[in-house]
């Protein structure tokens, strides 16, 4: 043990060395200082990283936690700050990199391929896979002796202490070892000795080390543990017999019951810890290639009967498939923390088939197909491997495949006849290496390739058929209706890659497969697939039971190899059967939560959403008694990543059960005298209950700020910071009202203002800032002033840390924002005294390189100007628009033109006004990238400007029209957007002759080869169209619209949406320039953008179809789409048939229901559809007018109605819908009963289409007949002996209860009084 | 103009959403829950318009807070306790 201390202690030493810190360490408080030193001897290393390296001394000043400085949660300020490349290093540097990259293996899809959640988190957000996910826990409301191996809230605070205080003490021995007192107990010098000798003399130490040391890869872990346990006794600490008994449950440890087990529960809180255990067996791996470590339970050592394999190759390069899977192992548990060997060590070989509960833990995972299998080697389909080594053995073995030699028959088909078979000579000897041998017999379990691009190859040899994933893996399932399996998916669906026997099954082992297949259809099915898992997976919860449900679930949330839509569908299974399971979930909301917590922090918006709802579900489900015990000991976790997610659930839990709910115990919280932690996190709470509720923290905010007004004055630093930025945030949600409520907390703030620095500080005026506009005028006022003077000072702090904090966080700019939208500031003041230093501090280059600070300085600075005038601040800014930095100047521009768009230009004087034209000239022409911030600056302060823009409009069109001319697409697109933003102010300054001019020429551009700009010269004919009119319009119409025919057949959708556009405005407001024929031309073009895939092409298309037919009368129109419903396809015929609907709205429906009715009459299935969606459509379009049609069509529905084809009846029942919305209030109710008799027969046909519109009808009909008519159909139906005449009619009297329950009241059936309950309502009989 | 796979989707969700609701039923569903939904419901109605309140404050005789009150209070078990569940229901 003495030995493992040593090395221990070695290790410690060489980490310090390197001066490599984990993140995890940053809430280890104990260590500041001697992190940076290099020793005697040693090389010294650069900063690798800002925060770790620094944060030792210093940690004050940085954020450790996401989001403390800016908590608004939108999206792009939840983010974690994303490392900005710098955009300037030098040319030598990148060709290292380039040639670097290339030597290495370099995958050349990493670009396309969607990215996993786990590779694009940061640091922080990799922390959720550390946690454990905890074993299932007491519910406390079910009357039933405890389960002894379920903990409860006194087991769970135990445990909590004891990890707390391991920590300490284990913190307190890495700071002695760093500090060199720590001492070798044995001082032994070290030597260096196999790992088997040393296993061997432990053996006998403890008596249960025997499933330890049978387990070659683990045996080491805890030994290591061991010996440290020595060493933390020798810091006194009382713990070290729970670690000598803990392996002890080695056998039963599948369990993952840590409050018997202690042991296994560590590794998951030991995190730092972990990678040493990870990297041991490795070490293993290379120093004896013949042990395979990662096989851990079929131990070398014990197994005479095991298959030998000592001879593998492990030296050499390539790898083969003996030595690729064993040494690769423990660098797939290296690359994915949790897959450790945590668990391992309880795969006996005595569990030879282990239990669903060891799936629980992905840790445990690995292992399990095996000892299910109860195989003694390691069958290849059971080896798990990452994409790249499976990418890298299909490689080798089609490689392999390929070199094959060329058997008898082969060569016998290639050769002429006439060749021979020589005997070979006598001294030959044929090489035999095993390995090769093995990796030429093709494996009986091959199967359909795994998903990824084949080259479609030469055609196979004979006897190299089975490509799978390179013949070693299987991943299709034996059910042939499931999805194959993904290389990743090996550990969690592997059973399903087996035959069993249904019969031979428990009930448990049944239902767990059935989850398994309904989880892995859900996960990589077709959305078909996806939906009958979601859909029998929910309806069956209750019988599955929680417990089995989420031990599956829940491990593959933490898969590291989850991308987003895996986790999305997930996350929705967990949803859905939250609402059945209801109080089912309470022992496993712990499990629920540690999964889903870090949702809460995710980078993506809809993560967000999609984690606060199943809290919130959850919370519902299982009460709020339930979620503060679950939740309480990660309160004060000692992991500050766990206590900042905790935070965030409990905001989400209060929302969800309302604040006064939690108030008793958010009190408490705060006031704890214990930790600080807990004080922290209790007021981390408040802050984003503030965050997420908004103005409903209101009726509580006094009650609120009284739980957190001590955290200003707490002797932590960091409690101070968070109950300063609480304060902003609730100020923020209340503002303007509440100040009351803020008055015993004013004091503290202000003079917290004075007495703090750094990050502190920062946070302190942030409040400040939250709080003045709450005030009244003349505190505000006050306050400001007092507060400028030290922003003032703030912006020209020299203090590196200060500035750094001011322009990262932003907080600063906030501030300004808040003082300077109060009343109380004079202009002058702010002109004279703030301006010169915010504009010398903030506006450079720099920060526009910073997509945030881009934006809030561009916020700001409008802000300030609404204050002082938009003269002072524009001439301030605008010799920038002519800056060398481009991104800079998109900066100036778009500061302008907000500005200028709130303000108006009116104040700009001559000079300044030249200088912004001449500003926006050059900026607009020394444009390269493609976005929309020029030119909309540039309109925005044209059409401002107004009629005094007239002087500088030749100027403008001189240089729109040489760009037009220039080579680069890019310039004369820029050109044609150009003119259609200023084309309305060229109206206005009357300048109509240079208008035709441009238009001449933009119509001689329409020859145009690239479709970008082509579009865009389209769509400047549109704007100048559109401004003069079309009787003006030069060219004239007449020339200009046949031009335009052939355009529309353009594919390119830019220029058809353009082009659309513009032969609609000419067929809306210039039809009689063009002769009718040409109109039909174009109909019929017109036809074939019906199909087009862009939903606004379409629109604009059928929408034109309604001008023509106004124009040239519906007749020539509307035969024209009759005709086109004959076609096959079937978007075509809808668009045709909106087209129609659309027609009749525009025309009248008298003139165009005559003809469809008439149409109707083809027995044609496809032209009756179309007719009837048609109507379906129009009467959805014309709403009230229908009441003048409904008799009429009456007749031709209640045909359709009683057709045979369902398609047929679900269209008439929509068209029923629409009808019954539209005549609303007009007396058509026979008819409309007429037509619910015929339609309400449909409630017993299967498909769901059919359904849903039935389903509508009979809104339309609770709105049309009233709700009491729809009740009395339903009321014969709801309590039907057959369930399927039950289902459908729930739904409608739902949606009756739904949309008008008081009207039902008088209209329920009495139902008579039993002798245990009073059924009638009495208070309906009474009668004044 | 929906899709129609959204509409499958809205009609899949229907259920889905509705559970939401309270008063809304289901298949399964007994008499006795379905009688005390409209129980609350008629109390809820009769208290929250006021002139049906004043209608029933005068057929009780009480003050029109007090029959509010009351009204209240009857939507608590309104009828009585649910009927013992036979084993059989869940089979």
């Amino acid at each position: 043990m003495s030995r493992s201390g040593e090395a221990y202690a070695q290790e410690l030493n060489r980490k310090r060395a390197a001066n490599q810190r984990a993140a995890a360490d940053e809430d280890n408080d104990e260590n500041k200082g001697n992190g940076n030193k290099v020793a005697f001897g040693e090389a010294g290393n650069f900063d690798t990283d800002v925060y770790g390296s620094v944060r030792g001394e210093s940690r004050d000043r940085y954020m450790d936690s996401i989001g403390t400085g800016e908590e608004d949660d939108v999206d792009e300020d939840s983010m974690p700050t994303v490392q900005k490349k710098s955009t300037n290093y030098s040319q030598p540097h990148k060709f290292i990199e380039e040639v670097a990259a290339a030597a290495e293996d370099t995958d050349p899809f990493a670009e396309t391929r969607t990215k996993t959640i786990a590779e694009r988190q940061s640091k922080y957000h990799e922390r959720a896979m550390r946690r454990q996910i905890s074993p299932d826990r007491a519910d406390a409301f079910v009357d039933q002796t405890p389960d002894n191996r379920n903990r409860g809230y006194a087991e769970v605070m135990r445990d909590q202490l004891y990890h707390e205080e391991k920590g300490r003490v284990e913190r307190e021995l890495a700071d002695k070892a760093k500090a060199g007192e720590l001492h070798v107990v044995g001082g032994q010098p070290e030597k260096k000795k196999g790992r088997w000798d040393s296993g061997k003399q432990e053996a006998p130490e403890s008596e249960n080390l025997g499933a330890a040391s049978a387990t070659p890869s683990q045996g080491s872990a805890p030994r290591k543990r061991l010996g440290f346990s020595a060493l933390s006794a020798d810091a006194a600490t009382p713990r070290a017999a729970r670690w000598d008994e803990t392996p002890a449950h080695s056998t039963g440890a599948a369990d993952a019951t840590p409050s018997i087990d202690k042991w296994s529960s560590t590794p998951a809180a030991q995190t730092p810890r972990r990678n040493r255990w990870d990297e041991t067996p490795k070490e293993g791996g290379l120093n004896d290639g013949s042990m395979t470590p990662g096989w851990g339970m079929e131990t070398p050592a014990r197994g005479s009967d095991d298959v030998k394999i000592e001879d593998t190759p492990s030296a050499s390069k390539r790898r083969s498939r003996w030595d690729l899977t064993p040494s690769q192992t423990p660098n797939v548990a290296a690359a994915t923390p949790l897959h450790s060997g945590g668990q391992t060590p309880s795969f006996t070989p005595s569990h030879p088939s282990q239990t669903p509960i060891g799936a629980m833990t992905p840790g445990g995972a690995t292992p399990i197909g095996t000892a299910a299998m109860g195989m003694k080697t390691p069958a290849p389909h059971m080896i798990p491997m990452t994409p790249e080594q499976m990418q890298i053995y299909r490689w080798e073995k089609e490689i392999d495949d390929r070199n094959r030699p060329l058997t008898d028959e082969e060569l016998e088909s290639l050769f002429p006849p006439g060749y021979k078979v020589l005997v070979p000579p006598m001294n030959y000897i044929p090489l035999r290496t095993p390995s090769r041998k093995l990796m030429a017999t093709p494996t009986p379990m091959g199967g359909a390739g795994a998903g990824g691009f084949y080259m479609p190859g030469t055609p196979d040899r004979d006897g190299v058929g089975e490509k799978g994933v390179g013949g070693l893996v299987d991943t299709q399932p034996k059910n042939a209706e499931l999805p194959p399996l993904k290389p990743d998916d090996m550990q969690y669906f592997d059973k399903l890659l087996m035959d069993v026997d249904e019969s031979q099954l428990t009930k448990e082992e049944k239902n767990e497969r059935e989850i398994m297949e309904h989880l892995l259809k859900i996960k990589n099915g077709t959305p078909p697939m996806r939906k009958s898992g979601l859909r029998k997976i929910t309806e069956n919860a209750r019988k599955y039971g929680a417990g089995p449900l989420f031990n599956q679930i829940l491990p593959l949330l933490m898969s590291p190899s989850l991308e987003d839509q895996e986790r999305h569908l997930m996350v929705k299974v967990i949803d859905r059967i939250l609402y059945k399971l209801d109080d089912l979930v309470r022992p496993y909301v712990h499990k629920i939560l540690v999964v889903i917590e870090p949702l809460l922090i995710d980078e993506d918006y809809y993560a967000r959403v999609e984690g606060r709802e199943i809290i919130s579900n959850l919370a519902k489900a299982a009460g709020l008694a339930t979620m503060i015990s679950t939740m309480r000991p990660d309160i004060d976790n000692v992991d500050e990543y766990v206590r900042n997610t905790t935070a965030r659930a409990f905001a989400v839990v209060a929302s969800a059960l309302g604040i006064p709910a939690l108030l008793p115990f958010l009190k408490a919280v705060c006031k704890s005298k214990k930790s600080w932690q807990a004080r922290h996190t209790g007021i981390k709470i408040v802050q984003q209950m503030a965050i997420l509720m908004g103005c409903a923290v209101l009726p509580h905010l006094k009650a609120l700020v009284e739980i957190v007004e001590n955290g200003l004055d707490d002797e932590q630093q960091k409690v101070r910071t968070i109950t300063a930025l609480c304060l902003a945030a609730l100020a923020e949600a209340s503002a303007p009202y509440g100040i009351e409520a803020f008055d015993s907390v004013l004091k503290p703030l202000w003079k917290g203002i004075r007495m703090h620095r750094g990050k502190g500080l920062a946070a302190f005026l942030k409040a400040i800032g939250y709080l003045i506009p709450l005030m009244d005028a003349e505190y505000a006022s006050y306050y400001t002033r007092e507060v400028m003077l030290i922003l003032i000072r703030e912006f020209a702090s020299p203090d590196e840390e200060m500035k750094k904090i001011v322009l990262k966080v932003g907080v600063r700019c906030c501030v300004v924002k808040q003082c300077c939208a109060t009343d109380g500031v004079e202009p002058s003041y702010i002109r004279d005294e703030v301006l010169p230093s915010f504009f010398k501090a903030f506006w450079n280059q720099r920060m526009a390189m910073d997509r945030r600070n881009y934006r809030q300085l561009v916020d700001t600075t409008v802000e300030i100007a609404q204050k002082v005038g938009c003269v002072e601040m524009i001439a301030r800014i605008v010799d920038d628009l002519k800056d060398e930095n481009e991104q800079y100047r998109k900066m100036v521009m778009e500061t302008i033109e907000n500005i200028v768009a709130l303000q108006g230009a009116t104040d700009i004087d001559a000079r300044l006004e030249e200088q912004l034209i001449d500003g926006l000239l050059y900026a607009f022409q020394e444009q390269t990238q493609e976005d929309s911030v020029m030119l909309d600056g540039f309109g925005t302060i044209c059409s401002s400007l107004g009629r005094r823009a007239k002087a500088y409009i030749p100027q403008i069109c001189g240089t729109i029209l040489w760009r037009l001319n220039n080579k680069s697409a890019k310039v004369r697109q820029q050109a044609a957007d150009l003119i259609a933003r200023i084309a309305p102010v060229m109206h206005m300054c009357e300048e109509e002759k240079m208008m035709g001019h441009m238009g001449v020429v933009l119509y001689e551009y329409l020859g145009e080869e690239y479709p970008e700009v082509l579009g865009s010269i389209l769509g400047a004919l549109k704007a100048i169209c559109n401004v003069i009119g079309m009787t003006k319009m030069t060219p004239p119409i007449k020339d200009l619209l046949p031009r335009l025919t052939p355009i529309l057949k353009n594919r390119h959708e830019k220029v058809q949406e353009n082009c659309i556009d513009l032969v609609g405005a000419i067929a809306d407001r210039g039809s009689e320039f063009v002769s009718a024929r040409e109109w039909m031309r174009i109909c019929f073009e017109l036809l074939e953008l019906l199909k087009a895939h862009k939903k606004s092409i379409r629109r604009a298309a059928i929408n034109t179809f309604g001008f023509i037919a106004k124009a040239i009368g519906p007749h020539d129109v509307l035969a024209t789409l009759l005709n086109n419903l004959k076609v096959q396809e079937r978007q075509l015929r809808v668009c045709t048939t909106v087209a129609i609907a659309i027609v009749s709205e525009t025309c009248a429906p008298f003139t165009v229901l005559p003809a469809i009715m008439n149409e109707y009459r083809v027995p044609e299935i496809n032209v009756q559809n179309g007719v009837l969606k048609a109507l379906s459509f129009m009467f959805e379009y014309i709403g009230e007018m229908a009441k003048d049609y409904i008799y009429a069509v009456v007749p031709l529905l209640i045909d359709a109605l009683m057709e045979r084809d369902q398609v047929h009846r679900q269209i008439a029942v929509d068209a029923v819908a629409h009808l019954a919305i539209g005549v609303y209030g007009f007396g058509c109710e026979d008819a409309l009963i007429h037509l619910l008799n015929y339609v309400w027969p449909n409630m017993l046909e299967n498909s769901p289409h059919l359904i849903q519109r039935w389903v509508f009808a009979c809104e339309g009909m609770r709105v049309s007949l009233g709700p009491i008519k729809v009740l009395q159909y339903c009321l014969q139906a709801l309590w039907h002996p057959a369930r399927k005449v039950r289902e459908p009619v729930w739904k409608v009297f739902n949606n009756l209860i739904l949309g008008s329950a008081d009207a039902l009241i008088a209209a329920y059936p009495r139902v008579e009084n039993t002798p245990t309950n009073q059924y009638v309502r009495y208070e309906l009989d009474y009668v004044l | 103009m929906a899709l129609p796979g959204e509409r499958f989707h809205v009609l899949a969700q229907l259920e889905h959403l509705q559970s939401k609701y309270t008063g809304t039923g289901h298949a399964d569903m007994n008499r006795h829950e379905w009688v005390v939904n409209q129980h609350r419901d008629t109390r809820a109605f009769q208290m929250s318009h006021p002139g049906m309140n004043t209608y029933i404050a005068v057929v009780e005789n009480e003050s029109r807070a007090r029959t509010r009150f009351n009204l209240i209070n009857r939507m608590i078990q309104p009828c009585g306790p649910p009927p013992e569940k036979n084993p059989l229901d869940d089979v």
